[in-house]
């Protein structure tokens, strides 16, 4: 659906996105991670036409965004991190205006408008100014605008940033159900955000690509060993000692003293041995209980410092 | 190109904007109908459509200096580039909404002429050319006014580059009587003015016409080739 090949932009000297080529098949979520100021923005403003790349190609269902921009920008509805709001208009002004700029045709619009405000939850203030609506409401309403005239592709630039906890769990499931029908990109420096809703992820930073797969793949494919935390109440040596000795452990460590005799340790095992049952055994035979045991499986954010940090290692 | 010319205009009537223009300018043509009427002028139609077209020069720049600097501002901008419509099509409407408010506002000011029309013998043909005249030489104003706008994000700062702009282009029958010759000829031929005064004196000449169109048309290509630029910019 969307092919990107040597995405290039230069600002003066800068290169605020370097040689970038992925593709995103139709249906697909598609997670764009990276911290701030990676090219997050720049390539999605790139992707719709906003701005020009110095080198490179985009092609939309086979239209290249140099060639055929109107074929392109009819079939993407985006959505930009400052979402394009007139302040002076009514929430069904701005939507009908947004359908006319979009030439959606009028038998069309009055049942899309229907179903894309009871989508998004807006029904009950299409007739209220812009200006008044909360933060909340107002990024909802550039979502309504980037959903009319059902585009194939959905491109949301930081869709959740400002909003409350609650808003962006129904933000993310509505996402989630909108892939469904439309090919969707989406970027975020909100790392969970991305294993909860994306099929793909690409992680970009200071313009280049660091990684593309799945958040699972992305998870198994950095961690050889199985990590996990555990609370023992007990003395930290003898504790030690019997950790130290079970088959399989290859790395322990005291992480933290709760109080007297609790302490919390990190081990790190091979992948293929499961070393909590004979631990168990072995700590409730000598008389110190377990109190908490966690895996801790290399999270995202994990992943992307490592994935981060080592891009900065090597330019140095 | 419909969808936008709507919602500007519509804007600039929901904004105090078009009031405080159009009244302000409806005032102080007031003031000077009523002096010219107290002393009685020989060539009256012709002063009073020429303080017409000097008001122009303050009022226009007010009226669009927010058509794309406050798009600029608020973001919207990414919106108008970012649909189907082409750029051409984005300042065609942006102009057309600036000009119809133009529009109304020369539609207001109707009621001088009327006035006379009732209390008096004026040469109707004459009052009618000359507003044909004043539209032609207020859409050369808007198209540089909309123009400036483009340039900034700051509405303010739109409204001075529009009237120093416009003071530029009216001032260009002063420069040319420094000149002689070839360039005076010259300078009087770009004299928006010049040709305008024309039309208050019941000329009509469809040179002046054309120059007013071309002159409409190229500054609106100014404004979308700074639009295009914000595209293409490397910097």
């Amino acid at each position: 659906m969307i092919e990107i090949q040597n995405l290039t932009k230069e600002y003066g000297k800068i290169k605020a996105v370097n040689d970038i080529s992925f593709t995103v098949e139709k249906g697909e979520i598609l997670g764009f991670l990276g911290p701030n100021g990676a090219g997050k923005s720049t390539t999605m403003n790139i992707l719709t036409g906003y701005i020009s790349s110095t080198s490179g190609t985009v092609k939309v269902a086979g239209y290249d965004i140099l060639e055929d921009p109107v074929e392109v920008k009819k079939r993407i509805g985006y959505l930009p991190e400052q979402p394009p709001l007139y302040m002076d208009m009514t929430v069904n002004e701005y939507l009908n205006f947004c359908a006319d700029l979009k030439s959606v045709p009028h038998k069309e619009w009055k049942s899309q408008k229907k179903d894309i405000m009871e989508l998004v939850k807006i029904s009950h203030v299409s007739h209220r100014l812009i200006k008044n609506l909360s933060k909340g409401y107002k990024q909802r309403v550039g979502l309504a605008q980037a959903l009319i005239g059902t585009p194939d592709v959905l491109i949301l630039d930081e869709p959740t940033v400002g909003l409350d906890p609650k808003q962006i769990i129904e933000i993310r499931k509505l996402i989630k159900a909108l892939g469904k029908n439309h090919t969707i990109i989406l970027s975020t420096h909100i790392l969970p955000e991305v294993s909860a809703v994306c099929d793909r992820v690409v992680i970009i930073n200071k313009g280049k690509i660091a990684a593309i797969d799945t958040p699972d793949n992305l998870s198994k494919m950095l961690s050889d060993f199985s990590r996990f935390t555990v609370t023992v109440a007990g003395p930290e040596n003898k504790v030690k000692d019997i950790l130290s000795h079970l088959y399989g452990v290859k790395y322990l460590e005291t992480s933290g003293k709760l109080r007297d005799d609790e302490y919390s340790y990190i081990i790190e095992a091979d992948k293929d041995v499961d070393v909590r049952k004979p631990m168990f055994n072995q700590l409730a035979q000598h008389g110190f209980p377990i109190l908490e045991l966690k895996s801790l499986n290399l999270s995202l954010e994990e992943i992307f410092i490592q994935l981060t940090t080592n891009e900065e290692k090597e330019a140095k | 190109m419909f969808a936008i010319m709507k919602r500007d205009f519509r804007s600039y009537f929901n904004s105090p904007i078009a009031y405080v223009v159009i009244g302000l300018f409806m005032f102080i043509l007031a003031l000077f109908f009523n002096d010219g009427l107290a002393t009685g002028s020989s060539d009256f139609i012709g002063d009073f459509v020429g303080t017409m077209s000097f008001l122009l020069m303050f009022f226009v720049p007010i009226l669009t200096m927010k058509s794309v600097a406050e798009e600029k501002k608020n973001g919207t901008e990414v919106l108008l580039l970012t649909s189907p419509a082409r750029i051409t099509e984005i300042v065609a409407g942006k102009f057309l909404a600036a000009f119809c408010v133009f529009l109304v506002m020369t539609a207001f000011s109707l009621i001088f002429p009327i006035i006379l029309i009732i209390t008096g013998k004026p040469d109707v043909p004459l009052i009618l050319c000359s507003y044909l005249g004043f539209i032609l030489y207020g859409a050369v104003f808007v198209s540089v006014g909309v123009f400036a706008s483009s340039l900034t994000e700051n509405q303010i700062v739109a409204a001075v580059i529009g009237f120093v702009s416009l003071f530029g282009l009216t001032a260009i029958n002063f420069v040319a009587s420094f000149f002689s010759g070839f360039l005076n000829k010259a300078f009087l031929w770009l004299s928006i003015n010049d040709r305008y005064s024309d039309f208050g004196a019941g000329i009509i000449d469809i040179t002046s016409i054309i120059f007013m169109l071309s002159f409409t048309v190229l500054f609106n290509f100014f404004t979308v080739r700074v639009l295009e630029r914000k595209r293409w910019s490397q910097g």
